[in-house]
Formats: C-alpha cells, structure tokens, sequence
C-alpha cells in the first residue's frame, strides 16, 4: 500500500505564527486562553483564545492586503503560505489538490457591516476555498469538508486516502475557523462554556473554551526532505455515528469505541500516545474515556491540548494532528493544561507534565455535533 | 477500482414533485417551500414527531433518506456501519445560520436557542438520518458550488473498494430561503440482491442530477 507522509505544517493560535513558536510556548506551560470584555462578540465576559488582531494584521500585511481580505482569510492564508514555503509542493501542479476543513467559514459576515464591505457572496464555504485557490494558483478545484468537530480529522483522512488511490500526489490541507459573536452566541446558550481556562478531563471541569487558529498540513507520496529520518505517515483512519443524539454524545462512547476498535483490528499496533478530543465539557470527556478503556486502552498515555488554545473547531483535528507530529519528531509529549485531578469515571493515563521518551505512532481521536467520530492512526517510518 | 457498484436507487425532491425510482409518486404545485415538506411528510404518512424540530435542511434530507430507503429492509443486507452517508450542498446551513444570527442582533432582544444552533452544522442532517435508520458507518458533507460528481464518484468509490463501506447513501441537499433541490441515490455493489437502474459512474450521475423537469 501506498504510504502517505506528513511534511510541512503551519499552526497559528494565540501562542504563536508558526508549529515551533506554539510548541515552544506549550513546553513553557503558557495558555493562549484569556478572559475577553466586548460586547460586539457577547454580553457577558467571556474566556477564549484569540489571535492577537495586530499581529495578524503584520504578518498578512507581508503576504496580502489586509483591507481585501476577512479575518478567516487571512488566517487560513497565513498559514498556507508558511506551510507551502519550503515544502517543494507546488500548488499548480495537476497532482495537487487543497482541502478546506472549517465549520463556519466567515460567519461574521453575516453581521451587517461586514456584508456590506465584502458583498454578499464572500459567505459561502465553497466561495472562501475558490478564494484561497486562486491566491495560490491551485489548480484543481478544491474540496471543502464541513463535518463539525471532526473536521480536521476527517480532512487529514479525506486527503490521505485520495493520495492512496492514486487520485493526487499532494494533498494541502488547512483548517481555520473564528470565534465571532455567531459561535460564542451559540455555545452560550448550550451552557457548553466553561468559566474559567478549560480543564480537560479534570474533576471541576466545567466546560469548554472557545478558540481560533489556523493549521496546515501537506500530504504527500514522496517527502521532500529525504535527509529526515522521521518521516510520519497517516495510516487508516474510521469515521462512525453515534446514531444516536445529534448534540449530546453517546453515553456508552459505542460510536469511538466502533471506529477505534476497527482501526486497531486492521492495524494491530501498541500504541505510545493518544491526542483526545478532550474539550472538557462533562459529557465528551467522559464520553471518551469509556470509549478508550472499552478499547483496552486505558494505560496509553493521553492528553488534550484545548487547555492551551481552546476548541479551535474546524481547525481542531488539524493542529492537533501536527501536535501529534511534532510529538513524535521530537520525542516529547505535551502536558494536559488545566488538568489535575481525575474527573472521569473510567481513569486514564492523562498526561499531567511534559515527559520526553521515544514516541513512533499515535492514535488521534475527535467527536463532534452529529454524533460523529472519528479515529486516525499516525505512525513513524 | 475492480469492483462495479450500482444505483439501486433514486429519490429527488425539487420544482414541487417527488420522483422515486424514476416514478413521479408526489406532486403539488400549491404548497411553497417549507410546506412542501411537510405535506411530503404527511402524504406518505410518515409518523416521526421529531421531524417537527428539525430545520428545512435536516426535513428535506431526511424525508429523501426516507422515501428512498423505506421499501429496503437495509439491516437485513447490512450492518448499521457498513452504511455510510455522504452528502453535500453549496449553502451549507446557512438558512438556519441566518435565523440564529437574527437572535443575536440586538442587544436587548438577546435571545439565542440551543434549538436552532445546533442545526447551524450542515452534518447534523447526517446525524438525523443515522438517527431514524440506526446507520453508524462514515458520514461525511462536503460542500461544492453544485454537485461535481468527477470527485464525489470516485470517493464513494474508494471508500466501497477499501471495504470502509458496503453502500452508501449519497446525494445533494440543499435549502436556501424558498430555494431548494436533494438529489439522493442509493449505491451498492453490483452483487447485492437489490437490482440497479444505472451503473455508478460520473455520467449516470450527471443525468439523475440534471433531469429537471
């Protein structure tokens, strides 16, 4: 079987423009996750992780003209550009393809003034990535994955099993979503945010943080850079419904429980290392570690990284996946921030501080609204 | 891609008529969407009270997945994730977008619903169907400026030649104010006892897509 390799990445949050500055600020312990007061984005004070607007504004300012473009776009622009550099894929080959994961796209557009700087268009999903294509001159029609939290996953899988089928040599793949008074607005009245940073799989969590950010990962058959010993590919990957309730997940975590446990029967490996979903709402986190210790997989380490950027949503499944790579080029795996007491009724093996030690494949693992879930096995050639 | 798969079936909801299987089995011209739909719903007799909740987009796909798979006992063929469900439109869930932006417009007039934000996903329809048919296989919605069957064929078909699935219920749903057109097919490998009506391939597609009347 064809392998498909992960090489060049970009992530961009609040801790930082690129996968190193975010690393970096993640081995220091910092969070990206501050209390916010405007009242353009929610009545109330609320805690989430968001891209410093000056900053984006110097960096898109050396690629673009900040003015021509949204917030979302210049983002996912920033990202993709960083991550295209150096990767030796060249988006207007006929062998290459671009995938946009992201669930609400330029939802602030729909605020008024918004619509009437940027036209009623500039809304719709597959608009946004015709945009992006034709800022990079890709050549084929890209392909837009809207599928809630899973987003990111789904897209990494999407691309990698075109790759296999022979359909693509290169697969770029960015996933970018805002926090906008539409999302917070939303999640508000779900009581699904918590009150403080969030605190995955802890015993007081109490909800999840919202964040934005932007990540890019290219796919490929044939790495670039050859010299490095740590080529990682992306193995299979299973996506599954709960069938069940479309916003509450499964209490028997049957749905993650299905994918991860076909995944594992195809790919028989021991696992070194688990990136949950981990939002730290009661329901999912709970939800996950039934599903994990059903699998037997309980004593795999595990960690999630919202406590650092919050649930960066249609971004989520993309820059966690490049965590899980720099995790397993660099040996070293990330602290659960926010974590520190079991709060889950299954217990995990959760990854309370950062801990070095040689890491060769990961099982990455999201849940979202639609009862979907998704399980994507990662592993060091 | 050794293997042939089939259309087993068909079913479009759009210009005021419900075609089945190459059949015209609904038609009324009076009805204006949204009401279309649940006139649909009551014309088949369908009896689900949840459908009552559900935004126009989750009603017209689930009311296609319905007709459409209705006479099929699917669980005698086929385990609950041996289904997928790929589906795809232009708008995603805009319609609905709309409605829960307009609760948050005014300060003073703040009230946002956890009823009309959670179909602020275009995959919650997938959830909806996966719902009422106990289908737990792989979901995906793709959105597309319209339909481009050159790439969605050939990804349902990697996904039934990897064996991730064994059919595949897969089409375009799409509401946006008055506006609205599904197109959903029923695909199977060509060994399945459910005889086809065309091959599954691009220009079969094509010409279930495009016969408008």
């Amino acid at each position: 079987m064809t392998d498909v390799f992960l090489t060049s990445d970009n992530i961009i949050t609040s801790l930082g423009f690129s996968t190193g500055e975010n690393a970096a600020n993640m081995l220091a312990d910092q969070t990206g996750i501050r209390n916010h007061e405007d009242v353009k984005m929610s009545p109330e004070p609320f805690y989430a992780s968001l891209v410093e607007s000056s900053l984006l504004h110097d960096h898109f300012s050396t690629i673009g003209d900040p003015d021509q473009y949204t917030r979302f776009e210049q983002l996912a622009i920033c990202s993709m550009q960083d991550a295209l550099s150096n990767s030796g894929v060249d988006p207007a080959d006929p062998g290459t393809l671009f995938i946009l994961s992201t669930t609400k796209g330029n939802i602030d557009l729909l605020e008024k003034d918004k619509k009437q700087q940027y036209g009623k268009e500039r809304i719709y999903l597959w608009n946004t990535a015709k945009l992006l294509q034709n800022f990079f001159k890709f050549r084929n029609d890209p392909v837009v994955i809207s599928n809630a939290c899973i987003s990111g996953v789904q897209a990494v899988l999407t691309g990698s099993r075109l790759i296999r089928a022979g359909l693509y040599e290169n697969v770029v793949i960015n996933g970018t979503d805002i926090i906008s008074a539409f999302v917070l607005s939303g999640f508000t009245s779900f009581k699904s945010l918590s009150t403080g940073p969030c605190r995955p799989f802890d015993k007081s969590r109490d909800g999840l943080s919202m964040g934005e950010g932007s990540g890019t990962v290219i796919l490929t058959k044939t790495p670039y850079i050859t010299s490095d010993s740590k080529q990682i590919v992306a193995e299979e990957g299973f996506i599954t419904n709960d069938a069940n309730h479309i916003s509450g997940p499964s209490r028997t975590g049957e749905g993650l429980f299905i994918a991860i446990n076909t995944l594992l029967k195809r790919n028989p490996v021991i696992l070194d290392y688990i990136s949950a979903h981990g939002t730290a709402t009661p329901y999912n986190d709970e939800m996950e570690s039934i599903a994990l210790t059903r699998s037997g997989l309980h004593p795999v380490p595990v960690n999630s990284y919202k406590g650092y950027w919050g649930h960066t949503l249609g971004a989520a499944g993309i820059i966690e996946t490049i965590m899980c790579l720099y995790s397993i080029r660099n040996n070293v795996l990330f602290n659960t921030k926010g974590y520190h007491e079991m709060g889950v009724s299954h217990p995990l093996n959760i990854i309370d501080k950062a801990a070095y030690r040689e890491i060769n494949n990961c099982l990455k693992i999201a849940s979202g609204f639609g009862g979907c879930n998704a399980a994507l096995l990662l592993q060091k050639k | 891609m050794s293997q042939t798969y089939i259309i087993s079936d068909y079913c479009s909801i759009r210009n005021h008529e419900v075609v089945l299987h190459d059949k015209l089995v609904y038609a009324n011209t009076d009805a204006v969407f949204p009401e279309f739909l649940t006139k649909i719903y009551q014309h088949f007799g369908i009896s689900y009270p949840k459908f009552y909740k559900m935004d126009n987009l989750s009603k017209l796909g689930f009311l296609s997945a319905d007709l459409l798979l209705r006479d099929k006992d699917i669980h005698q063929h086929y385990a609950g994730n041996e289904v997928g469900i790929i589906l795809m439109n232009a708008s995603s869930s805009l319609d609905t977008d709309r409605n829960h932006q307009n609760t948050i417009l005014d300060r003073n007039n703040y009230f946002p619903s956890p009823a009309v934000f959670v179909y602020t996903l275009p995959n919650i329809v997938i959830g909806e169907i996966c719902i009422r048919h106990k289908i737990t296989g792989e979901g995906t919605f793709f959105i597309q400026e319209k339909s481009n069957p050159s790439f969605w064929v050939d990804y349902v078909k990697i996904l039934l030649d990897q064996g991730i699935i064994q059919c595949c219920l897969a089409g375009w749903v799409e509401t946006e104010g008055h506006n609205y057109e599904s197109v959903m097919v029923f695909i199977e490998k060509s060994d399945r006892p459910n005889s086809g009506i065309a091959n599954f391939d691009a220009s079969s597609i094509h010409r279930i897509f495009d016969n408008k009347k």
